[in-house]
């Protein structure tokens, strides 16, 4: 090494000093913190206690909150996923459109994904009251008895996701960005070759967004795995559990119960979920990404 | 009068079909207009119930039918759901909370992004795909730690749980910092260094000066992030007076039975600083969005 470089390697490793701290104080301690106490009992009150296994047995062998707030989850997760992709890339196109003015839409498309959780869910508490609010008065007007939404058992899980929803303008800026980056030579060229406005979608929008897909489906996967605050907010978990996500009880075992232990195991196996979820896309990726060159 | 289309000039049939042609864009953009004008009210009908709501009288709130703009609106709503709820003592936390965040985004992240731009040395690439690792890991498996951690330091309760972090950088600001340092030319470094500024004088004399859009982002999602948390802040404090404005919204609302009028006002304040920021800041906030989303 020259003195050179040895200088550069002292500013460079002072530099990331704050962040090597930062790492070893708020990431890897935690982490294999967590995977130590899912393997005690641990109620704050005394020092933890080994129990090898037993967290890890009684979650999936003896636990119906676990199977409950898994499939609150998994439901929310299949519902609100793919409808939230492809109306956001619809909303995309539109907001694409080379229109005088169109940056206003933009805006208002994109305030529902700015404010905050808590914002959101008192707002729809309101909106979807089942005896004033806007939708069942409007479905009134139809002769249409609107359901009960957060307070019904069938309803309250959709209804979370309607919200969700409603928040699609946040994936439509970022496809509106993938948009924006495809060469306008392609569509010129594939104009000239008579392709209608369909294939062109087909065979030049869609390949070349895949990236921007591929990022937002991720994004969206993890999002979604870690609804909490609308559970938390509105409906309690309730009607009959059908809300009561993952995270939410990972929040009332650690925080309410103090049942640390138990509590860590359940933050390992949805960190698991979260993760070969991803692993999967990753590797199918390979299949219908489509990066240029 | 009929013409012959024949005997027309080459000339007016042009002026013919660019008319035509022109009636028939501004017909499609009417009907795109009609789109999204109609979707855009669908949107917005959630927050302009919340302000319509927050104008009306206690007896109107459960009429029938509703009345959809207030007839008498009662501005006073406003005032008294400031001396209902500790409305602004939660704002000011909140801004409290935010500015502490924001000073500790930016003296950490330009830092440790300058490392990883402009400095070779041993492990570097590993550090940075562990640190870019950390940005894939959900923050909830870390809290029962941390709890605890701040439970035996005496933290709980305190504010430092929600500020400390930002002092070590966060991963997505390196990563987006770092790549925004790698654009600027190194020549300006040399030129300065032959100046006779050190490594820190080309820091802070010129390339933090040129990061500005980068560091625009930092402090916009700094803010919208600080303002809207929400896990954290009910897991970490437990005193009613030191909440921000997001946990005090929960709990009131929790607690108590509501009255909607004077509520609906409440929440419609508590974003108002984030509806601000976003006009102000779109541009930054979805260059960095887009960003993200293109090289992440």
């Amino acid at each position: 090494m020259t003195t050179q470089e040895r200088r550069d390697a002292k500013t460079g490793y002072l530099a990331l000093s704050p962040w090597m701290v930062g790492f070893v104080v708020f990431y890897a301690f935690p982490i294999i913190a967590t995977i130590y106490f899912s393997f005690n009992e641990w109620t704050l009150a005394e020092p933890p206690t080994w129990v090898g296994l037993d967290n890890y047995v009684r979650m999936f062998t003896r636990d119906p909150l676990f199977v409950s707030s898994l499939r609150a989850t998994t439901l929310f997760v299949i519902i609100s996923l793919p409808t939230k992709l492809v109306l956001g890339l619809m909303l995309a196109l539109l907001l694409n459109l080379k229109i005088p003015g169109m940056n206003a839409f933009r805006t208002i498309f994109f305030i529902p994904a700015v404010i905050s959780g808590v914002a959101v869910s008192l707002m729809w508490i309101w909106f979807l009251n089942p005896d004033t609010g806007v939708v069942n008065t409007l479905l009134s007007y139809f002769g249409i008895r609107g359901p009960l939404w957060f307070w019904d058992l069938h309803w309250a899980l959709p209804s979370v996701a309607i919200m969700s929803i409603w928040k699609v303008g946040g994936a439509a800026i970022i496809y509106l960005a993938g948009l924006q980056n495809i060469p306008a030579h392609l569509y010129e060229a594939a104009e000239i070759d008579g392709a209608s406005k369909w294939s062109r979608f087909w065979r030049i929008t869609l390949p070349l967004l895949t990236p921007t897909l591929f990022f937002q489906l991720i994004i969206e996967l993890i999002d979604a795995f870690k609804i909490f605050t609308e559970a938390y907010v509105i409906t309690h978990g309730g009607p009959l559990k059908s809300t009561y996500f993952f995270l939410y009880y990972f929040y009332e075992e650690a925080f309410r119960n103090a049942n640390m232990g138990y509590a860590s195991a359940l933050a390992l196996f949805l960190l698991v979920v979260i993760l070969s979820a991803t692993v999967f896309v990753v590797r199918t990726s390979k299949g219908w990404v489509y990066y240029e060159n | 009068m009929r013409i012959d289309p024949a005997r027309l000039s080459a000339s007016e049939q042009l002026r013919r079909s660019t008319r035509q042609r022109r009636a028939r864009k501004l017909l499609g953009h009417a009907i795109i207009y009609a789109v999204m004008i109609a979707l855009a009210c669908v949107f917005m009908l959630p927050i302009f119930w919340m302000a319509s709501t927050s104008l009306k009288l206690p007896r109107e709130l459960m009429a029938w039918p509703p009345e959809w703009i207030p007839s008498n609106p009662q501005w006073g709503n406003y005032a008294e759901a400031f001396g209902k709820y500790p409305l602004a003592r939660y704002m000011l936390n909140s801004a409290i909370l935010v500015i502490a965040n924001i000073v500790g985004a930016l003296l950490s992240v330009p830092v440790i992004a300058y490392g990883f731009a402009r400095f070779d040395f041993p492990f570097k690439n590993v550090l940075f795909i562990l640190m870019l690792s950390m940005m894939m890991v959900p923050g909830h498996i870390k809290l029962i730690p941390l709890y605890v951690l701040y439970l035996r330091l005496g933290l709980i309760d305190t504010y430092w749980p929600l500020i400390l972090p930002s002092y070590f950088g966060s991963p997505f600001f390196i990563f987006l910092m770092t790549q925004f340092m790698r654009t600027i030319p190194r020549e300006l470094d040399d030129a300065a260094r032959i100046d006779g500024a050190g490594p820190w004088g080309i820091l802070y004399r010129i390339i933090i000066p040129l990061c500005r859009p980068a560091l625009t982002v930092v402090v916009v999602f700094t803010f919208l992030w600080t303002w809207n948390d929400f896990l954290e802040p009910i897991i970490f404090l437990r005193d009613y007076d030191s909440f921000p404005i997001s946990v005090g919204l929960a709990f009131f609302q929790g607690r108590y039975s509501i009255e909607w009028h004077l509520f609906m006002g409440a929440t419609l304040v508590s974003i108002i600083p984030i509806l601000v920021v976003y006009f102000f800041a779109q541009r930054h906030l979805i260059g960095g969005l887009a960003a993200i989303g293109i090289k992440g």
